[in-house]
């Protein structure tokens, strides 16, 4: 869980980035969009390093959600009984609601892909206009509300996901853990708000 | 003191149970939670009743064998201290406070509030040890140990393997316990010998034991009455994955 976990988390970085050329405007953006169709040229040809790309997130998905399946069944199964007092959680909101946000990212990925890549529900869904499509649907308020809420499991998620898989590759030391913790917050705090940006410029129309 | 206790009462591993309520009036707020159920028993038995069967031993933190549930909480409400060093002065005239025994799939209910915690034994026997000659053992002093490496050592020596970890994981996890015994052996040179082995073997035991998988929720270290850190996990999974890659 953490591999894949923090080879998504590098994935998103770049991905939130790029999306930040947005306020470039339409032109610097849809040729960003239609590089991002040629990486690797001419070494690899047309839109291969594209594919590759997303059979290795696909994997990394797949892979994670599947450990993620194991290991709660695997936790459910070994403490069936609940106490009759209710038991405080110590543990932050972060790593109460793991489970839950990553089905909604789950189900995000899907809708966004329906959004951005297959265009299928897409309301501009022109193939080539990246950005007349992101505007199209960031101007529908439950659409952005969609990825306001999304985002936010984005950013639990990796709170505590960044410090856990730290955690789990025996990677924290007592000496870096205020390091460590503090990075897995920057970085959720870095993502949330850099990915709101775009949906929440579009729709208080600052881009169009 | 007037305490209500609701106590979890069973009669045997395969009996059903139940939380039953009992008014203890003559608490006193220097008695130990174990002696304020001596209380109580006292009382059960001389009305013929049946006493509430609790595990102790030292009475005095070092043992292991007490731990309870109390209002959710492994070993009460008090930061790093056993049930039968937690004191009544705690709580407060009329608290109605509610006693359960450790729950996971691994730690069986033998009667009331004894559980079968013999599931950290064999994880122990897997690895919690050293081979030498006893006997003749060698003189302590002749394997210098760096400082802060003893610290590190010792503290996970603290460990009285009392389950409050597994109790208090909501996954119902050891790896608390197990990341104690095995960063307490691996640290020192005496443990070096059987490092790769112990590590296999000590997570072998506890996944064929039934405990759940660690997903780094932090309950165990807040319920630990010897204050065994996270950063004992981290060890254990360091010392999981060069063991695993076969790196000597
Ligand atoms: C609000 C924030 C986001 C915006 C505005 C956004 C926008 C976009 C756009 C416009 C594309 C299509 C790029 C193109 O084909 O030219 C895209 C693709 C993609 N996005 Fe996002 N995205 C956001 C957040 C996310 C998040 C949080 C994830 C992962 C959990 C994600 C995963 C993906 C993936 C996997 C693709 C590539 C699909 C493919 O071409 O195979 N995005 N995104
Ligand atoms: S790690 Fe702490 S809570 Fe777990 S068995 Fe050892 S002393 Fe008890
Ligand atoms: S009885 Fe020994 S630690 Fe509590």
């Amino acid at each position: 869980m953490a591999v894949t976990g923090l080879l998504m988390l590098l994935f998103l970085i770049v991905h939130m980035l790029g999306n930040l050329k947005i306020f470039y405007g339409r032109d610097d953006f849809d040729h960003y969009a239609g590089w991002l169709r040629t990486i690797g040229e001419p070494v690899l040809h047309g839109a291969w390093y594209l594919w590759i790309q997303r059979f290795v997130l696909l994997l990394a998905v797949v892979l994670h959600a599947t450990s993620a399946y194991q290991l709660s069944r695997r936790d459910l199964k070994a403490r069936p009984t609940k106490y009759a007092h209710h038991q405080r959680a110590q543990a932050g909101y972060a790593t109460h609601v793991m489970r839950y946000g990553g089905i909604t990212l789950a189900l995000f990925i899907i809708y966004h892909i329906l959004d951005f890549t297959t265009l299928t529900l897409n309301r501009h869904g022109v193939e080539g206009a990246a950005y007349d499509n992101v505007v199209s649907s960031f101007s529908v308020w439950w659409v952005t509300a969609i990825y306001i809420v999304a985002m936010i499991c984005l950013g639990l998620h990796i709170q505590h996901g960044f410090w856990s898989a730290a955690q789990t590759l025996g990677l924290n030391r007592p000496s870096r853990d205020r390091a460590v913790r503090g990075l897995a917050t920057g970085l959720a705090v870095l993502l949330t708000v850099g990915f709101l940006i775009v949906p929440v410029a579009v729709l208080a129309g600052l881009v169009d | 003191m007037k305490l209500t206790l609701r106590i979890w009462r069973q009669a045997g591993p395969a009996e059903p149970g139940r939380m039953v309520a009992y008014e203890v009036p003559d608490a006193n707020p220097d008695m130990s939670f174990l002696e304020l159920l001596d209380v109580l028993n006292e009382r059960l038995t001389l009305e013929g009743d049946d006493p509430v069967t609790f595990d102790h031993d030292c009475r005095e933190g070092i043992c292991g064998a007490c731990g309870v549930v109390i209002n959710g909480q492994a070993h009460g409400p008090r930061e790093r201290t056993t049930t039968c060093q937690l004191h009544m002065r705690e709580f407060s005239d009329g608290d109605v406070i509610d006693v359960e025994p450790w729950r996971s799939v691994a730690f069986g209910v033998v009667k009331d509030l004894m559980v079968d915690r013999s599931g950290l034994d064999r994880i122990i026997r897997a690895g919690g040890y050293i081979s030498v000659n006893t006997g003749s053992a060698p003189e302590a002093h002749a394997t210098p140990v760096p400082k802060p490496i003893a610290d590190t050592a010792f503290d996970n020596a603290t460990c009285i393997g009392c389950g409050a970890c597994v109790a208090a994981c909501p996954n119902g996890a050891a790896m608390l316990f197990a990341s104690a015994k095995v960063t307490h052996l691996n640290s020192l040179p005496q443990g070096a010998p059987e490092r790769t082995e112990r590590v296999l073997n000590i997570v072998e035991a506890m996944d064929a034991e039934g405990f759940g998988g660690c997903t780094n929720t932090g309950e165990c270290t807040v319920a630990c009455p010897k204050g065994i850190p996270m950063d004992s996990i981290a060890t254990l999974n360091r010392e999981y994955l060069r063991a695993s890659l076969g790196r000597k």
